[in-house]
């Protein structure tokens, strides 16, 4: 087999980016349009910039949206880490099966059904237990951390596969408690899966449209919630401008913690060679 | 390790998996039972907008099951023909997302390995970026006096701006750009995994390339395959955004028709029913979903 890709491979990897990150880039570009026209360019302006800032309903919304995003961050990585444990580890026990899919089912619900039930949820909590009280930033909290917590589960999940359970083992017969090994020995090899999650978590939180908008109350609108109904009201560059910002977090968010795991990478394979040369110095 | 776990106390392993397994059934099982109970009741206009399904009469008991959302649902054609075309729609965006997606994650996984990293993660980039804003670019580009109309234009190749905005065709482009990250981390994630040397024992016995990828290549990802299409399909019968914003008037999906009966109309017994028979709809889906996902994670 040749190593380096047929042409008509790097042909197809070429048109496949250009289609993912040409309305990216359009989108950033006419950010800086003097022009209220979108599609018309009428000279470079940071004015859109300067009209963000200055639209409280805006930065009070991405406010909002901050907070709980930082909150389902949390609450998500801590329950998504639990229960990828247990995928990964507990073997079979009685619900296996329907915990699995319980955990997992989040990923590929259509949203608008997740909305709906949550908000039924809530109402029906309501009204039995008086708990929560209206709807606003708990209720949000609450349905984030759910679907935020099934992409946790299967990232922790399946890093905890690939990994040498060996050590974990060795730990165990060496008479240490499990909790102890999890702590000592699970958790700091999987922590760039963990800050993975957190991170995940974060931006599904921040990114969540249909299902923040059943369980909302009338006092809490999300950034993307905001963003929508000014979509809805037609293109403007000022969504364009927000539209950048969300873009460079995430850009800042995928190359930061690519590059960290890569280096994660390399320090193991070097420590590996170092305990190979070591063992055949010996 | 999995055995001095059983070892344990069952009641330390038992509150461990209770954890994440209360929480879920809290917030993602019970409100679907909650769904389908809802969808047996009438509207009323009241806070909240349904009627109670039990009634004490008497000191009795009685439970009033009301049909009527489901019939409503059957006998307007504009249900059916919006559950149809969500799932036609899905169908073909899945399988344009297949067509795309293959090669790409084909070529990932077949690039060296030094630049393997850089090219996954502009894969998983667009997909951290807000969903809702990758869809809101397209209108720019689409609209009758958008780019690609001014560029077509100005490369001579039509007279009149294409009516692509607000039509089925959007609607398309959007699904699959929306999904393709979808698509290609887990037919990637398997495709990593093959082993080279089959191929090349394959190539060595005079085996042509497109005979060996059809006999070895293909067959060996299919559970790659099958996880890639459901995480595209399952979710794209539901959509929301996408056909609000890039379709039009003529675009149905049953995503927006329960989100107007829902917010417009106020109406949650039927927007329930109509959750309920889509569940029903993606009922196999998912069930192969399940099945595949113990082999294939994302």
């Amino acid at each position: 087999m040749n190593k380096s890709l047929s042409r008509r491979l790097i042909f197809f990897l070429s048109f496949g980016y250009a289609f993912l990150y040409i309305p990216i880039f359009i989108l950033v570009i006419y950010s800086f349009n003097e022009s209220r026209l979108v599609t018309v360019w009428g000279g470079f302006s940071t004015k859109w910039y300067g009209e963000l800032l200055k639209d409280q309903g805006i930065l009070d919304a991405a406010w909002m949206s901050v907070r709980i995003a930082f909150f389902t961050a949390w609450a998500a990585t801590f329950l998504g880490t639990v229960a990828g444990f247990v995928m990964a580890r507990f073997g079979r026990f009685r619900f296996h099966s329907g915990f699995a899919s319980t955990i997992t089912a989040p990923l590929v619900m259509p949203e608008v059904i997740t909305g709906l039930s949550l908000l039924l949820l809530f109402v029906s909590m309501e009204r039995v237990l008086g708990w929560p009280e209206g709807r606003g930033m708990l209720t949000i909290w609450l349905s984030h951390v759910t679907f935020a917590t099934a992409f946790v589960a299967v990232i922790v999940s399946s890093r905890l596969r690939e990994m040498d359970i060996s050590i974990e083992e060795a730990a165990m017969d060496l008479g240490a408690p499990p909790l102890k090994v999890f702590f000592v020995i699970t958790i700091p090899i999987i922590i760039p899966a963990l800050i993975s999650g957190w991170l995940l978590s974060f931006t599904l939180s921040m990114d969540d449209l249909v299902i923040t908008s059943f369980v909302a109350g009338p006092s809490s609108t999300t950034l993307p919630m905001k963003v929508f109904s000014s979509v809805r009201m037609g293109v403007s560059p000022k969504i364009n401008a927000v539209a950048t910002f969300i873009v460079m977090f995430a850009t800042v968010i995928v190359v930061g913690s690519s590059i960290f795991a890569i280096r994660q990478d390399k320090k193991k394979y070097r420590e590996m060679q170092a305990a190979i040369q070591e063992n055949l110095g010996q | 390790m999995i055995k001095r776990l059983k070892s344990l106390q069952p009641s330390g392993r038992a509150i461990v998996i209770a954890i994440p397994f209360t929480w879920m059934i809290l917030f993602f099982l019970i409100p679907f039972a909650l769904v389908f109970k809802i969808s047996f009741a009438e509207l009323q206009l009241a806070i909240p907008p349904f009627t109670d399904l039990t009634r004490y009469v008497d000191e009795a008991l009685f439970i009033k099951l009301n049909l009527g959302n489901y019939l409503f649902l059957l006998q307007d054609p504009l249900y059916t023909s919006a559950y149809l075309s969500s799932v036609k729609f899905a169908l073909v965006s899945t399988f344009l997302c297949l067509l795309i997606g293959y090669p790409m994650a084909y070529a990932i996984a077949k690039s060296n390995p030094n630049i393997r990293n850089i090219l996954l993660m502009l894969i998983v980039l667009p997909s951290w970026t807000e969903f809702l804003i990758r869809i809101y670019a397209w209108i720019g580009i689409l609209k009758n006096n958008g780019l690609l109309n001014n560029f077509l234009i100005w490369l001579g190749l039509i007279k009149e701006p294409l009516m692509i905005l607000n039509t089925n065709t959007a609607v398309y482009i959007g699904i699959v750009y929306g999904y393709l990250p979808f698509m290609i981390l887990p037919l990637y994630t398997n495709l990593v995994k093959h082993d080279d040397t089959l191929l090349e024992a394959a190539y060595d016995l005079g085996c042509p390339p497109w005979k060996s990828f059809l006999t070895i290549t293909l067959p060996l990802s299919f559970a790659g395959v099958i996880a890639g299409c459901m995480l595209v399909f399952i979710p794209a019968v539901g959509e929301f955004v996408i056909p609000d914003l890039l379709g039009g008037s003529d675009t149905l999906m049953i995503g927006k028709v329960l989100w107007q009966e829902f917010f417009n109309n106020r109406d949650w017994p039927v927007a329930s029913a109509v959750a309920i028979i889509m569940l029903l709809i993606l009922a196999l889906p998912l069930a192969v979903f399940h099945h595949y996902q113990a082999e294939e994670t994302l």
